[in-house]
């Protein structure tokens, strides 16, 4: 017996790219911007979302048959914060220094329309472990999009990576001049931008018409 | 007075929520394509971020924070030294969407016509992380009630202002000529990166 059928196996890989959560639904952006100056804090943000968003599928659609429809949002809202504190208090505990750095974007995890869109959308209507597998597979396709965005900014904005000097910066002795764009919050929007012109370019189905 | 001012002024324009911090993102992006949306939205923004920034200001200062349920009478000592701040993220939630709730009944009662103007993006509004992340910023920053109210005020006035740009901007974008691939929302992005880099001009205002 196969442990991950067709259906799973498409929750967990569509929303990297196919249906990727920020590219094409344009959800979860806030975070995406603002924590990827550089890798480290990303990485742990990307751990704790993808958590978030699995374990609030998995609970949602657990409790489905018995959630009424008319009080689910709030429902959905309790699940969610009650999962990020527990995620919050974990990073104060163990990561205190990165819980600092990341400071609100923790606790935004809550209104983070990934995780309220995937409860919404998709664990209300499907099964326990695939609704688990979605929130899991949408989390991975979030932090491909991060992860690329945390990459660049940091490799070419301060020459490093991981806080591992790559190139030697001129003020260093070395030859690299750091591109002081990429510090700036703005860099973010122009990767992302740049982002969804490729994808959209390799994939011409997914352009919009206007 | 001055204090005031300058926070608001540092809260609407020089940290403003959605282009220095980038919160409420989707909303912002997903809302601009009209200017008469946009200013209904950034409305309703700034009617519940003045509510609910100063709300969870008196919750976080009279109920979570520690020490501050030393007020209550009974139990003595033991209520004294409670921390409740590890509630926050759940309480604040609560209340935004409370807030929101309330704010739309008593508009439906009392102002129709501004209720049928605001109609879907109220509740919307809930899951705005704009509203959560100024008051998360006002805890942050240990505001008292005056300057959080006046930061409320302060952060929707600066996000209804981006957003009236943002959907300014897009207006009339619709007569360039954008390429395939970015069309829509890549080139929604790169605009907004853009007014981002114009914002930051506003860095070091200060009144005095």
């Amino acid at each position: 017996m196969q442990l991950l059928g067709k259906a799973e196996k498409g929750a967990l890989s569509d929303p990297l790219f196919e249906n990727n959560p920020i590219a094409i639904q344009v959800l979860g952006i806030c975070s995406a911007l603002a924590v990827t100056v550089q890798l480290e804090p990303t990485i742990v943000m990307c751990i704790a979302l993808t958590t978030v968003t699995g374990l609030s599928s998995l609970s949602v659609s657990l409790l489905r048959e018995y959630i009424p429809t008319s009080i689910r949002i709030i429902v959905q809202m309790s699940i969610i914060a009650s999962l990020v504190i527990v995620v919050d208090q974990v990073l104060q505990a163990y990561a205190f220094e990165i819980s600092q750095q990341l400071s609100v974007f923790v606790g935004l995890i809550i209104t983070n329309c990934i995780v309220m869109g995937r409860a919404e959308g998709f664990a209300m209507q499907n099964k326990p472990f695939i609704s688990f597998l979605d929130g899991v597979g949408n989390g991975a396709g979030y932090s491909v999009v991060l992860l690329l965005v945390a990459t660049l900014r940091e490799l070419f904005g301060s020459g490093s990576l991981l806080g591992i000097q790559i190139m030697q910066t001129a003020s260093q002795g070395g030859s690299y001049i750091p591109n002081g764009l990429m510090v700036l919050p703005p860099a973010a929007f122009f990767i992302i931008g740049g982002f969804i012109w490729v994808l959209r370019t390799v994939k011409p189905h997914l352009v919009e018409e206007s | 007075m001055e204090h005031y001012l300058n926070m608001f002024i540092t809260a609407a324009f020089i940290e403003n929520i959605a282009l220095a911090y980038f919160l409420g993102m989707c909303t912002f992006l997903a809302c601009s394509k009209k200017v008469d949306t946009s200013i209904g939205l950034g409305f309703a923004v700034i009617c519940v971020l003045a509510i609910t920034v100063p709300m969870n200001n008196l919750i976080y200062n009279n109920l979570l924070r520690e020490g501050a349920l030393a007020w209550v009478p009974i139990f003595g000592d033991s209520l004294a030294t409670q921390d409740l701040s590890f509630l926050g993220l759940i309480s604040y939630i609560g209340s935004i969407a409370a807030a929101v709730q309330l704010l739309e009944m008593i508009l439906d009662r009392y102002a129709p016509k501004l209720y049928v103007t605001l109609g879907v993006f109220l509740p919307l509004i809930t899951v705005n992380c704009a509203i959560l992340g100024s008051t998360l910023f006002m805890v942050d920053y240990d505001y008292t009630f005056a300057e959080s109210t006046v930061f409320g005020l302060g952060s929707g006035f600066g996000f209804a202002l981006a957003i009236v740009a943002l959907a300014a901007i897009r207006e009339k974008m619709s007569y360039s000529n954008v390429p395939p691939g970015l069309r829509g929302l890549g080139i929604t992005f790169m605009v907004t990166g853009l007014m981002a880099i114009g914002f930051m001009a506003f860095a070091g205002i200060q009144l005095n």
